[in-house]
């Protein structure tokens, strides 16, 4: 459809539209002419990727001064390939001319796009990099130029490099919206390698669709070249946990196995400097000329040497010249080997010790002799080393690197992180694994950037309640910030907060009650009760993987999961990402054939974080506790400790809202549309409680009844069979009464002429 | 035909020690002399008497047993016992051809044992199919009820009760040979059991558990069909995965590793099944990208070891330097749910654990699909797109369909029957004035349609066409509300909520009975024989019973529902009165014309 929206003509790729969705257009419309930043809520189910995508598109077509240049990020890949699927319904939709101008990619890496056969054979991502660079790196190529029998090269990448070098990508890659099986098979079908291709192509696409981490990594994030930058539109879709994946984004952890292996990699690197002055010191003294000249490796790099990884640093360090004392090869060595050995005796330490990074760079200068400056520039110069020794098997490098981003953040940043020692895990009290752990608190600091070169940015999510929050937690100022309530049809939606079991007894995954077996019985009888009265899917989830471990077996050993077994089947996600993906899909499968199926889940795990639980594949969510972070983390306390100081944020009030999102987040996965329906269960007792109840997305508050709040599984049961009653009658989806709840053209257009008459 | 002596001893009941004594029998009669002439257990009963036999099957120290019944359904009669099988089936053959001359059938000495069929009709039965009939009937009370009461009640022949029902005899043998039940939804879990005085753990393993481990853990699949017989016998290999299963259970990881070090054999149940890791790693290619957690690991440039947060409590460290006792609870519910969701192979059969494990190999070796499929592949696409599209603002695409919403079945037949009442009621109601864009003609080309095209292919049931389908619907809908409106002020009773619960049930019970008489009444006209000339009297003879009762609950039923009643019992006679009028009016036809044109 079609339709003007405040005078601009906009594509929608659906013959109807929701008034939310509307509104949403509405107030991004007016973030984009007003260049600014947005902050907007909206209920999960209602579409919001549909109307950004197309908001955004049909703007830029309005207003040819700015172009179309859309950088949206998802959390993971899989929403990745559902934004572009998305795009390329819209795309289809536009006008012709549009459509065939338009190109959208999504980026990933050469673990998830190569193509070549032997590389991409390898199972994990740095093994892949690996086996690339090793067909791929400059020195390679032309050592292989003069010595072509014996250096294999990849033929992908040798097709990109033609073609780039005679500026015809373009033609290689016609527009239209390629997800990363598309690239794969364009690149297969056309002998070029889809990795360099997507990532050149990346300067010239409308719309790129990659995860956050590429753009809040300034060096990957400068891909985009810097004319277009300022013009870009930054989506941050699902972004209720951007600050987690903000401070884990300059979070560093040092282990003994670290250390050993950095000394590992020095002593090889010691050996290497060696093969090279006898062999070719012209190099050496090429690099350490480079280093004189300021160049660092920026630049000029061939695309096939560029470093994508952490840790992600402010773009202005990235500029400055390397100082002189670490300009030689060996000099730079012997400083990580005090480095090295300093980190060593810290690690010896028997009590948990908290400092901060002056203290720490303090104590270095004094103990180890290398000064602030040398250790900011540890990350750059061991790149530039490690690609004057022509290293291509990076993976094997991992801890010097460790190592020497550690030695670049405390380096850079002074405040808004903290240095933790602790020998040993606190569950675990007498297995001892020190380890130093750097952790950010201010999640401002990985996205400052980001707020800073892109004009408009737009955070968004289902859940970002209390969306005051999210301004002071992140540091910016954004000129539109909304949340949206969701108008229903019908209540297609039914929380409800459990607090006891049939027996009466209070449940509760508190400290001192979850391994009471009166509540272990009691969740069990639940879910039982619930698999028996539910039809399809069912998915469950718990507070922490070490308790959904122990309830399952709980419930194994008294037979309860053998009686659940009677009516579905059951998955569990596991730590192992290859098995839960399998389970997912046999989920879905046994959903899809009828069978009905229980899925486990961990809130904060990967499941929770994207995978959708919609129509029969979710009927039911159960939340077993409350999702508290462990509270007695020391890093957890600094943090809480740094929000109090910096942003007033109190202790409680920042846990529970934590929490509850987190909460919120998982049962929020059952909605996809309006015609889709779903329970959500609370199932404990805290909930009952207002300062708890209240941190939940309006929308969710907004159908939890008091009646339903203080239910006994015998009751839930009962509402839970009224509930699936009433949702199995026909009814009509465009609303009844006077409140419309789907629009369509026609309904649209007298919306605006009744506007026109006021 | 000559007569019998055999030594035997009668029984009262089943219990009675029996007494010993001669038994006697002729083409007429059997007579008992006991051989202690002082008791009174004397017998001499005529055959004709007689109605059927029965006997026990023989195994084991259990005597052998013959029972000759007086009167089937009452199963008095007389019991004998016999020394041994022999005598007994000597005995029982010999009554077996008395009993067929008496009644005009053909000895059956192949009777079922166990199964009494009741004044057996003229058919021959083989046994599978009187075991069929039998189950039919354990199955479905209602036809037990409408058996009992005709074929016991000597209404209907056993043979004309089912020939009416051959349908469903048959359906039930197709269904049997079609379906094969899968894998059970629950997981049979090898649980120990010990036995609380002695240190000693008992496991138990079914064929069925057997096939079950065969196909979750191919691994153990593998090395059963390496070891056995050539390493080990059947009973070691078992006892060796079972102690595996005992370590594994204990979570004794030390004592795992050090037991897997000196066996190999048991540390093969130990270890991580490579062939599940080798199938993952296909099956991974071909999951749905929307889900595809693993692509994610793959580009998550945070997720690197050593950093992010380590410590924050939400992530559990784990230790993953032994490769033995890692299997989970976890782990082997998703396992067992897989294979549950794969079903079993047609060709595997329950039988022992060699063929059994050799079928599964046998399944699991196809072809592995190539990697560079996954990326053109259409269904792919297609899953993405439909995990992406919002449904309701979608335009509708496919056929839209009514959703069928029958909340209480009884409600939605009641209001059936209020239509059926209408119609036959030569109506007065709106229904005839609606204005159906519908012809008959229409609509009955359209039935014939749909059912060639469903003879033409047979399984592939086609969609019914969508406007057709909510037209009907809708008609069909419409008569609820309507037969609401129109009867009841409260909608949320049904047409019989009024009527108290034992008239509603007897009435049920009639209106069955009714149909079936009915149906039998009706099919056998024309009469040509003698036999369903009284057959039609029998079922006549019922139906004016069944008249009778109807009219006495009309009659003493309680005002207030007196209305509704007869309202319910209307069909029902105007029904029986059809019949009633058409037999008069074949009896008129006959005595005019005689009794030629019936031909007999």
């Amino acid at each position: 459809m079609r339709f003007d929206l405040d005078g601009m003509p906009v594509h929608f790729p659906y013959a109807a539209i929701y008034p939310e969705q509307h509104a949403y257009m509405g107030e991004l419309k007016r973030a984009l002419d007003a260049r600014g930043h947005a902050l907007l809520e909206m209920p999960t189910g209602t579409g919001k990727t549909a109307a950004l995508i197309s908001l955004i598109t049909s703007y830029s077509l309005a207003n040819p001064s700015r172009p179309l240049r859309l950088i949206y990020c998802t959390r993971t890949v899989h929403e990745m390939e559902k934004t572009l699927a998305e795009l390329r319904l819209l795309f289809a939709h536009l006008p012709p001319a549009a459509s065939r101008s338009l190109l959208a990619l999504g980026l990933s890496s050469r673990k998830n796009l190569c193509v070549h056969p032997q590389a991409s054979a390898a199972a994990a991502r740095d093994s892949v990099d690996t086996a690339c660079r090793r067909l791929t790196a400059s020195w390679v190529r032309e050592k292989a130029a003069s010595d072509p029998e014996s250096t294999p090269l990849c033929e992908f990448y040798e097709t990109f490099d033609r073609a780039a070098a005679a500026g015809d990508l373009a033609s290689l890659m016609p527009p239209g919206v390629y997800t990363l099986a598309d690239l794969r098979a364009l690149g297969r079908q056309r002998r070029v390698c889809p990795y360099f291709l997507a990532r050149q192509m990346v300067k010239y696409a409308n719309v790129v669709v990659y995860s956050y981490q590429y753009l809040l990594d300034p060096k990957v994030a400068s891909i985009v070249s810097r004319e277009m930058q300022k013009e870009c539109v930054v989506v941050f879709d699902e972004a209720h946990n951007i600050d987690n994946v903000c401070i884990e984004a300059l979070s560093v952890s040092i282990r003994k196995q670290t250390l050993e292996g950095a000394e590992r990699n020095l002593r090889r690197i010691s050996q290497e400097i060696d093969r090279f002055k006898a062999t070719d010191a012209n190099r050496l003294r090429a690099e350490y000329n480079r280093l004189v000249d300021g160049l660092a490796q920026r630049g000029n790099l061939p695309i096939s040497d560029a470093w994508l990884a952490n840790p992600a640093l402010p773009d202005d360090i990235l500029r400055e010249a390397v100082p002189g004392n670490i300009r030689r090869a060996e000099h730079f060595l012997a400083v990580l080997r005090r480095l090295v050995r300093f980190l060593d005796g810290r690690l010896e330490t028997e009590n948990v010790e908290n400092e901060m990074p002056i203290a720490f760079v303090a104590s270095i200068h004094s103990s180890a002799g290398i000064d602030q400056k040398m250790l900011r520039f540890c990350y750059d110069r061991l790149h530039s080393l490690m690609m004057t020794l022509e290293i291509t098997d990076t993976d094997e490098f991992m801890h010097i690197q460790t190592i020497c981003d550690f030695a670049t953040l405390i380096g850079t940043y002074t405040r808004g992180f903290s240095i933790i020692i602790e020998p040993y895990d606190e569950r675990m009290p007498d297995i001892r694994d020190p380890v130093i752990q750097l952790s950010c608190h201010d999640a401002s600091l990985a996205i400052r950037p980001v707020f800073d070169r892109f004009e408009t940015v737009v955070i968004t999510s289902g859940t970002l309640s209390p969306i005051d929050l999210y301004p002071r937690l992140l540091n910016f100022n954004p000129v539109i910030s909304r949340s949206f309530t969701m108008s229903l049809t019908r209540d297609c939606i039914c929380p409800m907060v459990l607090t006891r079991g049939s027996d009466q007894l209070p449940v509760s995954t508190k400290f001192d009650m979850r391994s009471d077996p009166g509540v272990v019985r009691n969740y069990g009888r639940l879910l039982l009760e619930m698999a028996s009265a539910v039809p399809d899917g069912i998915v469950c989830f718990f507070v922490s993987y070490s308790y959904m471990d122990g309830i399952v077996n709980s419930w194994h050993e008294m037979g309860i999961l053998q009686d659940i077994m009677q009516y579905k089947l059951v998955f569990i996600e596991t730590p192992d990402v290859v098995e839960t993906t399998l389970a997912l899909d046999n989920y879905r499968k046994a959903c899809d054939c009828g069978r009905g199926a229980v899925f486990f889940s961990v809130a904060r795990g990967k499941v929770a974080e994207g995978i959708d639980f919609d129509r029969h594949y979710g009927r039911l969510v159960i939340m077993f506790g409350v999702p508290f972070q462990y509270t007695l983390s020391r890093i957890l306390l600094a943090r809480l400790e740094y929000l109090r100081e910096t942003f007033q944020i109190k202790e409680g009030d920042f846990l529970t809202f934590d929490a509850l999102r987190q909460a919120a987040q998982c049962v929020g996965r059952v909605i996809r549309s309006k015609a889709d329906y779903g329970m959500m269960i609370f199932a404990d007792k805290r909930y009952s409680r207002h300062d708890k109840r209240s941190k939940l997305p309006g929308w969710i508050l907004s159908h939890l009844h008091d009646a339903h709040l203080n239910l006994s599984t015998d009751m839930a049961l009962h509402i839970a069979r009224e509930f699936l009653r009433r949702m199995a009658q026909p009814y009509d989806k465009t609303g009844s009464g006077g409140k419309k709840t789907l629009l369509t053209e026609e309904d649209l257009q007298n919306m605006a002429q009744d506007e026109m008459e006021m | 035909m000559g007569s019998l002596t055999i030594g035997a001893k009668y029984k009262t009941t089943l219990k009675d020690p029996g007494t010993p004594g001669i038994l006697r029998m002729n083409d007429d009669k059997f007579t008992f002399t006991p051989n202690d002439p002082r008791s009174a257990m004397k017998l001499n009963v005529e055959f004709r008497s007689i109605k059927g036999h029965k006997f026990n099957k023989v195994d084991g120290n259990k005597p052998a047993l013959l029972n000759l019944s007086k009167d089937s359904d009452k199963g008095g009669g007389y019991m004998f016992e016999f020394d041994n099988v022999g005598n007994r089936d000597l005995c029982r053959d010999f009554v077996a051809r008395v009993l067929g001359k008496h009644q005009g059938m053909p000895p059956r000495p192949t009777m079922p044992p166990e199964i009494s069929v009741p004044s057996a009709g003229m058919e021959q039965l083989s046994a599978a199919e009187v075991e069929r009939r039998v189950k039919l009937l354990r199955e479905d009370s209602e036809l037990q009820k409408l058996h009992k009461k005709f074929v016991l009640g000597n209404i209907l022949q056993e043979s004309e009760f089912w020939a009416t029902r051959k349908n469903l005899l048959d359906d039930v043998a197709n269904k049997a040979s079609k379906q094969k039940p899968g894998f059970k939804t629950a997981m049979s879990d090898v649980r120990p059991s010990a036995d609380g005085r002695t240190n000693k753990v008992t496991f138990n393993l079914t064929p069925e558990m057997i096939h079950q481990i065969f196909a979750e853990k191919p691994a153990v699949r593998r090395a059963f069909l390496d070891f056995v017989p050539k390493k080990m016998t059947d009973l070691e290999f078992w006892r060796k995965y079972c102690r595996a299963e005992y370590l594994l259970r204990t979570k004794n990881t030390a004592a795992a590793a050090a037991e897997a070090a000196e066996d190999e054999e048991l540390a093969v149940f130990l270890k991580n099944d490579d062939i599940l890791v080798k199938e993952a790693k296909l099956k991974i290619k071909q999951v749905d990208p929307t889900l595809d957690m693993e692509a994610d690991a793959g580009d998550d440039y945070i997720h690197l070891p050593d950093h992010g947060i380590l410590r924050d409590g939400s992530k559990e460290t784990v230790d993953n330097d032994s490769e033995f006792a890692r299997r989970t609870l976890s782990q082997e519910l998703n396992r067992h749910a897989a294979v549950v969701l794969e079903g079993i192979a047609s060709d595997v059969e329950l039988t022992d654990a060699k063929s059994v494990a050799e079928a599964l190999a046998r399944s699991k070796k196809e072809p592995p699909s190539t990697s560079a499929v996954d990326d053109t592949s259409h269904e792919r696409l297609l899953k993405v797109a439909r995990m992406t599209e919002i449904e309701d603002l979608q335009a509708p695409r496919s056929l839209p369909y009514a959703p069928l919403c029958i909340k209480d079945p009884r409600e939605y037949f009641d209001s059936q029957q209020a239509n059926a009442l209408r119609s036959l009621g030569a109506s007065n109601d709106g229904r005839k004035s609606r204005n159906c864009s519908l012809s008959i003609e229409e609509a009955f080309h359209h039935l014939t349609d749909q059912i060639s095209s469903i003879k033409v292919n047979k399984s592939n049931c086609t969609v019914i066409q969508s406007d057709m389908a909510v037209k009907v619907l809708n008609e069909l809908n419409e008569g609820i509300s309507r037969s609401r409106r129109l009867n009841l002020k409260n909608p949320q009773e049904g047409l019989l909520g009024r009527v108290p619960q034992h008239t509603r049930d007897e009435l049920m019970d009639h209106w069955t009975a009714i149909q079936e008489l009915l149906r039998h009444f009706w099919s056998s006209y024309p009469i040509t024989s003698t036999v369903l000339y009284n057959k039609v009297q029998r079922v006549k003879d019922a139906m004016t019973q069944i008249y009778q009762k109807l009219q006495a609950i009309k009659e003493s039923a309680q005002p207030d529902v007196r209305h509704e009643i007869s309202r319910l019992v209307k069909p029902m006679t105007q029904a029986l009165d059809a019949a009633f009028s058409h037999d008069l009016e074949q009896q008129q036809k006959s005595a005019k014309a005689g009794n030629k044109s019936n031909g007999f």
